[in-house]
């Protein structure tokens, strides 16, 4: 009879956990305009490589505060032109940079254009205008709080960027809440190991025989070799049914990847959340620009995303488009 | 006191189209401010001119295939396709929002047919009417049946036709919004003003194309689209010149405006008020800083009323 009381108490306790995280994220999400100073801008070098990847710290307390993995920011890389004309999207990497004494974000992006090139180019004490935080953001409810959940973060290359900020959270909360328990698997895909990007800030906080960071490159030359799909494929069908059924995958990366993760999150019957890319304009979902094609027509990449669940997405439609 | 202070005269930005003061010239245009309520974290939306509501049908329409947008040099290419979920919606989910919002609120509405253009705006009249509607003839990507050309904004017959019959349907003002694909603008302007019109807004986006050399395709999902923001303002500036004087109601100016200077400049080529679209997107809260900027300009020129520059060019005017 006790027993059968103590765990009607436990699940009401994290009952009202659950219901008080809901209430947060369903809480209406305030967007700020900070003329940022910018703290550092660094280029990701490994072993004397250049990897095209840069991390820009910026003083930016109100999106700091605000920000929730998931989560993006829009930046206009230069004031008084219109070359490039609009603002451009980047996931916040993390919501707090060195300068423990100052509040701000850091942003990851890679060089693929003349906007992140602009980006790349500017200096320490130079000012920003950013827009954020701007989007949904990770559901984190889904993990429960109980022992054994896990979460699976799939990156595909700079995808990582939002997905560190998510990993981190996680095991924080870990961390801050007795009853949380769960683990995180992460798998870090990557074209070479001059692309393995977070590997080194990831481990810095994971727990070594609770958590595990899996590494796959293409050309195999660091970590396992492949598409970081196929390992994750191998990973799952080791697992148990029960181990899928408390599991829940995060992914960010090129389409065609999260379409595989798509495809896998169904075939082992895990719930899955995608974070989205789409071409912005205003960015805070008032020009209808960044449409994805989902099974209740089409939704807002920069409103109702980036975040997807991964059945939501109309895959063959979004396919297509490419 | 001394009697040597400075007589402060108060700027007067203050100007009327068809019986309606508008607080100032400075308004925002269709499809670039949604319904308002996006940007009330940026702007005060009170001090706009006039806000002009994103494009609603009489029937929800579901939009354009993706991508629907991108950049081009000092531009966006856009193929939104006129989504918005119906006329009803419209005015359960929005309308009361922007009816609490202190100043004009213009509704644009589009339609396939002069039927569904007058089912829409009575509906839309019924209870509380807009302080104004703008009719979208022109945006390039609603395919429009049955009629010779692809557009009503490039038949002037139909154009008169189409306004002829919201004039009769309603009684707030019509303002005509014109799409620049056509020999000669005027002629649909004058068309226009023939069925009722109380006003023309030009010009809505040109058609053009974006092309990935490396993919060999056209980006848009729809293919063709229709071009707006900095790169198109010498064009727009040109239809409001040749318009202006050929017909006696308002212009409106809309196209490329990121500044205060560039209000005044379709002022001065005859616009009555200026919209701005692309501009809201570069920064959501540009409206303030292009209303500070065109003040300065006109205390700067010593020029107490905006309206006294309204078709001001110097020199040569046809």
């Amino acid at each position: 009879m006790r027993q059968s009381l103590l765990r009607i108490k436990k699940q009401e306790s994290i009952n009202k956990r659950i219901k008080s995280k809901l209430k947060k994220t369903m809480r209406k999400q305030s967007k700020y305009i900070e003329n940022a100073q910018i703290f550092s801008n660094e280029e990701i070098v490994r072993d004397a490589e250049h990897t095209d990847h840069f991390i820009m710290e910026l003083i930016a307390p109100q999106i700091s505060k605000h920000a929730s993995p998931g989560q993006f920011v829009t930046v206009k890389v230069q004031e008084n032109t219109t070359e490039p004309l609009l603002r451009i999207p980047l996931g916040i990497h993390d919501n707090e940079i060195k300068d423990t004494n100052k509040k701000g974000i850091k942003l990851l992006y890679k060089v693929v254009g003349d906007a992140t090139f602009l980006l790349s180019k500017k200096k320490q004490g130079e000012t920003i205008n950013v827009l954020g935080p701007l989007g949904n953001g990770f559901c984190l409810d889904e993990i429960l709080f109980e022992k054994g959940q896990t979460a699976i973060i799939i990156a595909g290359g700079h995808g990582v960027a939002p997905l560190y900020f998510l990993a981190k959270e996680i095991i924080k909360q870990r961390e801050q809440d007795e009853a949380f328990k769960g683990n995180v698997e992460v798998f870090l895909g990557a074209a070479t190991k001059e692309h393995v990007i977070c590997r080194g800030a990831i481990g810095k906080f994971c727990s070594l025989g609770t958590d595990t960071i899996h590494v796959a490159t293409e050309d195999g030359t660091q970590g396992s070799k492949g598409y970081i799909p196929k390992v994750v494929d191998r990973y799952l069908k080791k697992q148990t049914t029960d181990h899928c059924s408390r599991s829940t995958i995060y992914s960010c990366g090129p389409k065609p990847m999260l379409a595989e993760v798509a495809r896998l999150a169904d075939k082992y019957n895990i719930k899955a959340y995608l974070s989205l890319d789409a071409y912005m304009a205003c960015g805070i979902g008032a020009c209808l620009g960044c449409a994805v094609s989902t099974r209740e027509g089409y939704k807002m990449v920069c409103k109702d995303g980036p975040v997807f669940s991964a059945e939501e997405i109309n895959w063959e439609k979004e396919l297509q488009m490419d | 006191m001394t009697g040597k202070e400075k007589k402060k005269t108060k700027l007067n930005l203050r100007i009327k189209i068809a019986d309606v003061i508008f607080k100032n010239p400075i308004w925002v245009a269709s499809g670039t401010f949604g319904y308002a309520e996006e940007f009330q974290d940026f702007v005060e939306l009170e001090q706009i001119g006039a806000i002009i509501t994103k494009t609603i049908t009489l029937n929800a329409r579901i939009g354009n295939l993706p991508p629907r947008i991108v950049e081009t040099p000092s531009g966006l290419l856009n193929s939104i396709g006129l989504e918005n979920k119906g006329v009803r919606h419209f005015k359960k989910n929005y309308y009361p929002f922007l009816k609490k919002c202190k100043t004009r609120i213009i509704v644009s509405i589009a339609g396939a047919d002069i039927d569904e253009l007058k089912e829409c705006a009575g509906i839309l009249c019924r209870d509380q009417a807009p302080d104004a509607i703008e009719v979208n003839l022109s945006c390039p990507n609603v395919t429009h049946k049955g009629a010779k050309h692809r557009l009503i904004a490039q038949d002037a017959d139909a154009t008169e036709k189409v306004i002829n019959a919201l004039r009769k349907t309603i009684t707030v003002p019509l303002i005509a919004k014109l799409s620049p694909n056509v020999t000669d603008i005027s002629e649909i302007a004058v068309a226009a003003e023939a069925g009722g019109a109380d006003a023309v807004s030009l010009v809505n986006t040109y058609l053009a194309l974006a092309v990935d050399a490396d993919t060999m395709k056209l980006i848009l999902g729809k293919g063709m689209g229709g071009l707006s923001g900095p790169a198109i303002k010498p064009m727009a500036l040109r239809a409001v010149y040749d318009v202006y004087g050929k017909i006696k109601i308002p212009v409106i100016g809309i196209g490329g405006v990121m500044s205060g200077k560039d209000v005044a400049e379709f002022m001065l080529c005859g616009a009555n008020a200026v919209q701005i679209g692309t501009a809201n997107f570069t920064a959501p809260d540009i409206y303030e800083k292009i209303m500070r900027e065109f003040k300065t300009y006109l205390s700067e020129k010593k020029i107490n009323k905006a309206v006294s520059i309204i078709g001001r060019l110097k020199g040569i005017k046809a």
